[in-house]
């Protein structure tokens, strides 16, 4: 009738050719196609809150561990960039080294290019300073002597704060004469840094498992659903429906159970902010820290949905790949 | 426009569900194939729809050779396929309209053509007024005629039959055959496997007899083998 059955088996263009436009026309229908099913999706799910809605939950809250985390480590390398930025280099002069003699060096040291400014501490200054600051005036007494060398305190220009030329800052002051000691207190940053290291580690490593577990999770829901869907898959197969066809409507629902999964994510990661942020704001003024735990965002959050969604789809995939092929109309017919 | 030849179907212990079956029908040919339970019908229909390959011998379907066949193309010789089977495989969560409307929906017809071609097919079976209704509410008569309609909505050049009358009495079965008959008249290979000789005596019309695989009545000498095919 219709089709010339010498033909090469119909592929949908040969339906579409009799039209006028048929590309056109036929990636219109594909698209309402795809609509459609995206729709009659989202509508399965609506069907059975309750169920759709512990889904979400527990996706959410396997995405959202590990996002907070995330934003935990963000906020703490923000702390230690702000740190280095301030980073001043010590330098202590030999005991033995006269008031004139330590201005000259100060002056020699603010000459080079990479230096901002120096500041020199007479050792007599830095005595009273430590007299009233420390109440140890008594013990200071005691000594007779003033136990304290002049020191300089040496800012670096912005760009020579990086690691590496704040070592070369180091070398240099260091081959100078009367120089004691040259000290960069960095060295509770570089332990910050590298507990932030081991912690973005562990982010990571958990945010593997954790996505591994979305997609078991997504995977066995769907898998239920396969089941749940079996009549239909095998009409759909007997009718000539391909692969490609039977699989869409189960990666629409992942995708879906990804974005409800994602927007639960945000919501509590949003809500857990806000429960911390006073304490948080608290406990940053007592340390004078600038330390806030930063948000999502925007792009934040659309980036966590559509992970969560091709999580969600990815999950319904390998569900898909492992049980779709397994229903084949072989049964149908008996006798 | 379905040919065997020499063909053949064991499955995998000893039991042999057909033994060198040849036979050929032609475009608008209405043939039933019949034989008591067991000989081999079953088989021979989804070796048709390629939901089993033959273990040896050949089966063409509209020119195209089905042993050669990819996986990815079965969907697309199925197409040509219309198939009614005696339990309906219709869907309860959807009205007949949607039932009727998947073969079209798998073939990426656009929306408007769907909803003329299924009313179409529905108006041919006599159940327009009932498209919004699910098959649930309609009589065994009534749901086998919408699996008709499904089997033809895409106007595929052969239709086949398993039991279409199992459950049906003898009014409503002579309605399906007078539909199966209609569909031969514009051209469509009809294979309609049966049990009831009563309704294929009425018919008057060719008939393949399987017997323990054996194809031992109404088969074709076109190709080497002979009638009995052996």
């Amino acid at each position: 009738m219709a089709a010339d059955p010498r033909q090469k088996p119909d592929n949908p263009r040969g339906a579409a050719a009799r039209t006028k436009s048929p590309i056109n026309n036929q990636a219109r229908s594909y698209l309402d196609h795809h609509r459609k099913v995206a729709r009659a999706s989202a509508q399965r799910l609506l069907k059975t809150p309750i169920a759709s809605l512990m889904t979400w939950t527990v996706m959410g809250v396997a995405l959202a561990l590990p996002v907070a985390l995330l934003l935990l480590l963000t906020s703490l390398q923000g702390v230690s960039a702000g740190w280095e930025s301030s980073a001043r280099i010590t330098t202590y002069l030999s005991m033995d080294t006269s008031v004139q003699q330590a201005r000259e060096i100060a002056r020699e040291i603010d000459s080079d290019g990479r230096i901002v400014s120096v500041e020199l501490v007479e050792r007599d200054q830095a005595l009273a300073e430590f007299r009233a600051a420390s109440g140890l005036g008594d013990a200071l007494d005691f000594l007779g002597d003033n136990p304290l060398p002049h020191t300089l305190l040496i800012t670096p220009q912005e760009n020579a704060r990086t690691a590496a030329s704040v070592q070369a800052l180091v070398v240099f002051i260091e081959g100078m004469g009367r120089v004691d000691q040259v000290q960069v207190d960095l060295g509770w940053l570089q332990r910050l840094n590298a507990m932030t290291d081991i912690l973005a580690r562990a982010v990571w490593a958990l945010s593997l498992l954790l996505g591994a577990a979305v997609i078991l999770v997504i995977g066995n829901t769907v898998r239920l659903a396969i089941e749940n869907r079996r009549d239909e898959i095998l009409v759909a197969k007997l009718v000539g429906g391909t692969d490609a066809f039977v699989r869409r409507p189960f990666l629409y629902v992942g995708a879906w159970f990804g974005l409800g999964g994602g927007i639960v994510a945000w919501v509590l990661i949003q809500a857990s902010l806000w429960w911390l942020n006073g304490p948080i704001e608290r406990l940053a003024a007592l340390y004078r820290s600038e330390f806030a735990l930063q948000g999502l965002g925007f792009d934040g959050a659309a980036a966590l949905i559509i992970i969560a969604m091709l999580l969600g789809w990815l999950g319904a995939w390998v569900a898909v790949k492992r049980h779709l092929d397994d229903i084949e109309p072989g049964e149908i017919a008996g006798g | 426009m379905i040919e065997f030849r020499q063909v053949s179907k064991r499955y995998d212990s000893d039991h042999t569900a057909l033994r060198q079956v040849n036979f050929h029908l032609g475009r608008g040919e209405l043939a039933f194939l019949t034989g008591h339970s067991g000989a081999g019908k079953s088989t021979l229909l989804k070796l048709i729809m390629v939901m089993e390959r033959p273990s040896a011998g050949e089966v063409v379907v509209g020119g195209q050779r089905l042993n050669s066949l990819p996986k990815r193309q079965i969907p697309y010789i199925r197409r040509h396929i219309g198939v009614v089977f005696q339990n309906h495989q219709l869907l309860f969560d959807r009205t007949v309209f949607d039932n009727v409307a998947m073969p079209l929906e798998v073939m990426g017809v656009a929306p408007r053509d769907i909803g003329r071609r299924v009313r179409a097919a529905l108006d041919k079976v006599g159940l327009l007024s009932k498209e919004k209704m699910n098959p649930m509410q309609l009589s065994g008569g009534e749901q086998q005629r919408v699996g008709i309609a499904r089997a033809v909505v895409n106007k595929p050049p052969v239709l086949l039959a398993d039991e279409p009358t199992g459950n049906l009495d003898p009014q409503l079965s002579a309605d399906i055959m007078q539909l199966f008959t209609e569909f031969s008249q514009v051209g469509v290979t009809v294979l309609i496997a049966t049990h009831d000789i009563a309704l294929i005596n009425q018919m008057g019309r060719r008939r393949l007899t399987l017997d323990h695989g054996e194809l031992i009545a109404g088969g074709s000498a076109l190709v080497g083998g002979g009638l009995n095919g052996r």
